[in-house]
């Protein structure tokens, strides 16, 4: 399969990429991994007149700690969580879901930048980011912006980003004591989407009852799901089990899922509330609370 | 239509093409230099009948623009055998019956190749996992993760 033509633009700074985006507008869209931008435009589901590759602009592959936020470059790598120790030592829910995205193929082009700017409700890094309290960090004409991410998913396939913008970093809070996150997936097979996926994070107070409590759905509804409802009910809880079970009951509530061949809509709530009690017991295990 | 000369490095060797824009590398490879090693089968990024090595990490050659390789360095299946001598993972999937209609072979032989790189002696579980993007319809894949493990205890 073809892609329809396109022009093909290889920025070497973000100042010229940004530049050709604000020329170009809505004709452009920015190429990073690809691994989602490429099908699209070969199954011809999309069209662009340009591509902006940013992917020989220095500087927008890293992962570090700093001023008390982990920061992700914009175009790093799937694969880069998956072989990082600071990931996998200090941020165990992200090695859950970058091992969950696509196969070790894709995750070696496919970007954590782009899986948020696709604004895709069947990607894994929002309801990860959701949960995190992540914030995405924007370039534009005008210089950087910050967009918390509860502001970033505004429908299918349609983010807070402009036009002429680029996610350049992602920044979550650095892990608070006796915290912990997890995602977890079900899905046909290796390589799809998730039929339904539920990412969970607590933190928990002295006395062992939940501090805070994050919960949000992927792939069962236009944009990934906060269960809101479900995450302030934890809240001043002794998470036991009949705790947890109100709250993926709860978590189940907040979506809308579709039918496909996935599932139908009732099928995919259901797992919605079974993967949000396993997600939650996981992030549970991991703040040293069970 | 935009095309672009761009300069890849395939198998050690320099080669200098003009390509369209929306030109696959798949394509570039297999039409352009004639290296039909590397087989297209899905199309959708999911086979990994296509993968290859770019600048050492194996991706499918389907899903990246011809012109995104530009200056850099590729490896395709016929970049394993070196002096009419199979590679130790060519040799496996000989050895070991790793394969049937051969189709996805060129790419699970890349996959592995890369694999081996980074890790010498993977656990079958690691072998299955880094395999998981490459599809064969034929072996079941018994004989292919044999095969690896076969190379793995044959390379230098």
């Amino acid at each position: 399969m073809i892609p329809a033509a396109f022009d093909y633009h290889a920025p070497k700074s973000l100042a010229e990429a940004v530049g050709l985006l604000s020329q170009y507008g809505d004709g452009a869209k920015v190429l990073s991994g690809g691994q989602s931008l490429l099908p699209l435009l070969k199954l011809r589901l999309g069209q662009a007149a340009h591509l902006v590759d940013i992917g020989r602009i220095p500087g927008l592959e890293y992962l570090k700690e700093e001023g008390g936020m982990l920061r992700i470059g914009g175009r790093t790598r799937e694969s880069a969580l998956e072989y990082s120790d600071l990931i996998r030592s200090r941020y165990p829910i992200l090695l859950d879901t970058a091992l969950v995205i696509a196969d070790p193929l894709v995750r070696n082009m496919a970007t954590v930048g782009g899986n948020l700017a696709h604004g895709d409700p069947g990607n894994d890094h929002p309801a990860t980011m959701l949960v995190l309290g992540a914030q995405v960090v924007a370039t534009g004409p005008k210089g950087e912006r910050v967009i918390p991410i509860d502001k970033f998913f505004l429908g299918l396939f349609s983010t807070a980003l402009k036009p002429d913008e680029i996610v350049t970093e992602i920044r979550i809070p650095m892990p608070a004591p006796r915290s912990g996150g997890a995602y977890v997936k079900f899905e046909r097979k290796v390589g799809d989407y998730a039929t339904a996926a539920a990412a969970a994070y607590v933190t928990l107070g002295a006395d062992g009852t939940v501090a805070s409590a994050g919960l949000a759905l992927t792939n069962l509804g236009p944009t990934p799901v906060r269960a809101t409802a479900a995450e302030q009910q934890l809240v001043g809880k002794k998470p036991d089990a009949g705790a947890l079970e109100a709250a993926g009951k709860a978590a189940a509530q907040a979506t809308s899922p579709n039918a496909d061949r996935r599932g139908a809509p009732d099928y995919k709530k259901e797992m919605g509330r079974v993967l949000s009690v396993r997600a939650l017991k996981k992030a549970l295990e991991r703040a040293g609370g069970h | 239509m935009a095309t672009h000369t761009i300069e890849v490095t395939v198998n050690g060797e320099k080669h200098q093409a003009t390509v369209e824009s929306r030109l696959l590398l798949v394509h570039l490879l297999r039409e352009q230099l004639r290296l039909t090693g590397t087989h297209i089968g899905c199309d959708t990024t999911h086979c990994g009948a296509c993968t290859i090595l770019l600048d050492g990490q194996p991706v499918k050659s389907c899903t990246v623009l011809a012109v995104q390789a530009d200056g850099r360095q590729l490896t395709t299946v016929e970049g394993l055998e070196k002096d009419g001598k199979l590679h130790p993972i060519q040799q496996g999937f000989w050895d070991k019956h790793g394969l049937q209609c051969g189709y996805c072979t060129p790419g699970m032989m890349m996959t592995s190749y890369a694999l081996l790189a980074r890790n010498k002696k993977p656990t079958e579980l690691e072998i299955r996992e880094a395999i998981s993007g490459n599809l064969c319809r034929c072996t079941g894949y018994v004989n292919i993760v044999k095969a690896i493990q076969s190379a793995a205890e044959h390379l230098p």
